[in-house]
């Protein structure tokens, strides 16, 4: 090969390679993406039935139920307009608690009940998952409403 | 009174790099010696207020002065002193400030070692990096001011976040940082040489040194952060693809590629504009690292605080620099032509492959993490990138880069073709192979795909940079840090593959619902719950479990993982207890109350975890010992 076929078949070599990569990640993208939908998405179908994708909302007070002494729980994801239930099995983050922002991973089951595989740690308490305060100030007329008592954790 | 000292020293120091950004730039341009000859003593006076700016917030941290509000909000007077100390860059205000002093340090030390350099060079250099120091005081100054007064003062503080009451996290800051802003020295370099219209070989021996050990900083600044998120985030995971640690990550690839890059410029005055242009990107990484941690527009562990107006102010000296950087590269790098050409296996080659590949890495995760910015902002609906994504994208590029690597460790400048190495590259991919074959029927059970890849890739890659230094070590050729270091850091790559690829095959892990006297079955590790137990720490109190672990009935050992409630801020906080061993980690994690007198446990195994983090400080090393070599240190006389 001469030098310029030879840079030129580098060049192309490159330029191939790249473009492979850019087409495997959108591709991968579009496949692993996790939309965000809130309990109102979900209550007029919106959500997807066979994807995986992001719940948000607030734990409604009184939904948290555990079967005694398993890892299987089941609450009620909220956002003050419509409610959608939600099933796991698992060990919860510190900061999941009712009345609470909660994100949940996971696939709509098709009772309707949602699936998690994953429920969202957060780090501080007062912190609100951007998309959750989102959804409930729209349904909200721009009010967040006010958690009672957020700081009340019991000591252990 | 010591704060409002600490405040006037910060806008003193703010003059300071006014003057050294001014005389650095204007002083060579139109060749007034007496205007070059006050860059260095603004440096230090720069240096020297920071240092007493920085020393006054200690100071306020170290003797609990809650009038001042940044302290008020961080820190308590049950807090122990080590955290204390730490607190100072424990949340935005101070970070910025340690990373004013940071980089007024790595000025001082570029002004320093700068002897050797034709003045004016050294002058536009420390001139540059006046210029960044302007942003960052300005920064902290206008929109962050730590020493801020609380009116009335209170009596105790609202505690530093207890996430961050750790050793690693107390380290983890300053290291990431001195590696962020230590590639602002090789961006300096870039810009001066631009500037001046003029890069050669000599130009790059003296960037290499700098970009070397800023990078070694930054692996190990990403290595705590990784072992924090492990053990004290509580549930044993070691890199989730954050945003952040993306922000972090993005720049070390740029960086690693930069080293590469700037060895090519150096031995063969090769890729001259490529290497600016990597330059530039790795500390317009950085500081976009730092936009997104501190703007708070993206969702993550780090965005404690979120305020529009700070992130206003670094998007805007983002464009700034970059743009500036960007124009002065457009209009000058067509001057700096490379004229040599290599063959199409010779050592040149592959680093050019390795520079690829490194970019297209850092490109995908790029796009992974701006993706759900960018969905945002469009109104396409709001969407999360996982590691769904992020795994299999980055596995792309990456595990052919490691084969080149292997390979191309053999090869030599210029004309060496690498098929006059065949037989050292056929040997140890045998060996590589064999060893492979060994761990995956031998030593563990079972495997993935990528198994046996993994260990193969990392395997050979070990041996492959063993191979030269102990060629002339039997042939008694001299062996140079450079060579040494270099070969410890792809050897620390190795490793780094290898236990990787160990822990995300065969790691174990169970969520368990125990009883006290119940125990669950983790392969073949039983976990026993044996007693739960009040204890009292110095700012909080705890629930401590006690497990008993063995395997296959021989003990293994007793774990005690805690549950810690903070009182100051309440917060709840899973404490791991974990067994390191030179093989394997055994992890427990306590979970919650389950009613019923169970509790949940999170019960993990992960082999050769320990040397994920070990590899990374080891591959740090070897930086460090490269830049050592003697080489970079004889004083260059253009």
């Amino acid at each position: 090969m001469t030098p310029r076929q030879r840079r030129v078949t580098l060049v192309v070599g490159i330029l191939v390679g790249v473009s492979a990569a850019v087409a495997l990640a959108v591709r991968a993208m579009n496949e692993n993406v996790m939309f965000f939908f809130d309990p109102t998405q979900v209550a007029s179908g919106e959500a997807p039935i066979d994807k995986r994708f992001r719940l948000g909302g607030m734990v409604r007070p009184g939904t948290v139920v555990r079967e005694p002494g398993t890892l299987e729980m089941r609450f009620v994801v909220t956002d003050f307009q419509k409610d959608v239930s939600v099933k796991y099995s698992g060990i919860v983050p510190d900061l999941f608690r009712e009345n609470q922002g909660v994100v949940a991973h996971g696939r709509l089951g098709a009772d309707g009940t949602f699936v998690a595989d994953e429920i969202l740690a957060k780090h501080d308490e007062n912190y609100m998952p951007p998309e959750v305060a989102r959804a409930i100030k729209e349904k909200h007329g721009g009010v967040m409403p006010v958690n009672p008592d957020v700081r009340s954790v019991p000591r252990t | 009174m010591i704060a409002e000292l600490g405040h006037f020293a910060l806008i003193l120091a703010l003059l300071a790099a006014v003057m050294q950004a001014a005389f650095g730039l204007i002083g060579p341009a139109v060749d007034k010696p007496a205007w070059t000859a006050v860059v260095r003593p603004a440096t230090s006076a720069q240096f020297v207020l920071v240092t007493i700016s920085l020393g006054a917030l200690v100071w306020a941290f170290v003797q609990n002065d809650f009038s001042v509000e940044y302290v008020a909000s961080n820190s308590n007077s049950a807090l122990p002193l080590l955290y204390r100390v730490s607190a100072v860059w424990g949340a935005h205000e101070g970070s910025l400030l340690l990373w004013a002093w940071i980089l007024a340090g790595w000025t001082l030390a570029v002004s320093w070692r700068s002897g050797g350099l034709p003045e004016g060079f050294a002058a536009r250099v420390l001139g540059i990096l006046g210029l960044v120091s302007i942003g960052f005081l300005l920064f902290t100054l206008a929109t962050s001011n730590p020493f801020a007064r609380l009116e009335p003062a209170v009596p105790d503080g609202r505690d530093l976040n207890p996430l961050l009451q750790d050793p690693a996290l107390a380290a983890h800051p300053p290291m990431l940082y001195a590696g962020y802003v230590g590639l602002s020295v090789a961006f300096a370099f870039a810009c001066a040489a631009m500037i001046e219209g003029r890069l050669d070989q000599t130009w790059a021996r003296w960037t290499r040194p700098w970009t070397t050990v800023a990078w070694a900083f930054l692996t190990v600044g990403i290595a705590l952060g990784s072992w924090w998120a492990y053990y004290e985030l509580g549930w044993g995971g070691y890199w989730f693809w954050d945003p952040v640690e993306n922000a972090s990550f993005m720049p070390w690839l740029i960086a690693t590629a930069l080293i590469h890059s700037l060895a090519v410029t150096e031995k063969r005055g090769l890729f001259k504009s490529w290497t600016l242009l990597l330059a530039i990107l790795a500390f317009s990484l950085s500081l976009l690292g730092t936009f997104l941690v501190r703007s708070g527009v993206l969702v993550s562990v780090h965005s404690f605080a979120a305020d529009p107006a700070r992130g206003m102010f670094i998007l805007i000296f983002l464009v700034m620099i970059i743009g500036g950087a960007l124009t002065l590269y457009a209009w000058r790098a067509p001057l700096l032509r490379s004229e040599a050409g290599f063959e199409f296996t010779s050592r040149e080659s592959f680093l050019l492959f390795n520079n690829i590949l490194l970019v297209v890495a850092a490109a995908v995760i790029f796009a992974g993490t701006m993706a759900p910015l960018i969905s945002d902002a469009l109104g396409l609906g709001t969407l999360s990138v996982g590691r769904q994504y992020f795994d299999p994208v980055f596995l792309l590029p990456t595990l052919p880069l490691l084969a080149l690597a292997a390979v191309g460790l053999h090869s030599g400048w210029k004309r060496g073709r690498v098929s006059d190495r065949r037989a050292a590259i056929l040997w140890t991919l045998l060996a590589a192979v064999l060893v492979t074959l060994l761990l995956v029927l031998g030593v563990w059970e079972g495997a993935k795909i990528l198994t046996p890849v993994g260990f193969a890739l990392g395997v050979w890659l070990i041996l492959s940079s063993l191979v030269d230094p102990i060629d002339r070590w039997r042939r008694k050729l001299t062996l140079t840090p450079a060579l040494l270091g270099m070969a410890l850091a792809h050897a620390s790559l190795g490793v780094f593959v290898v236990s990787i690829t160990a822990v995300e095959t065969y790691t174990r892990e169970r969520d368990l619902a125990l009883a006290v006297g119940e125990a669950g079955q983790v392969g073949e590790f039983e976990y026993r719950l044996t007693g739960l137990s009040g204890v009292e720490g110095p700012n909080y109190d705890a629930l401590r479990g006690e497990v008993v672990v063995t395997e296959g009935g021989k003990p293994v050992g007793v774990l005690y993982p805690e549950k810690r409630n903070y009182w100051v801020q309440r917060q709840v906080m899973t404490e791991a207890g974990i067994d390191m061993q030179w093989t394997r980690d055994v992890f427990v994690a306590l979970g919650e109350d389950l009613g019923a007198g169970r509790w949940s446990v999170r019960a993990q195994v992960r082999p050769l975890i320990n040397y994920v983090w070990f590899a990374a400080v080891l591959m740090a090393l070897g930086g460090i010992w490269a830049a050592c070599d003697r080489r970079y240190r004889r004083e260059p006389r253009a």
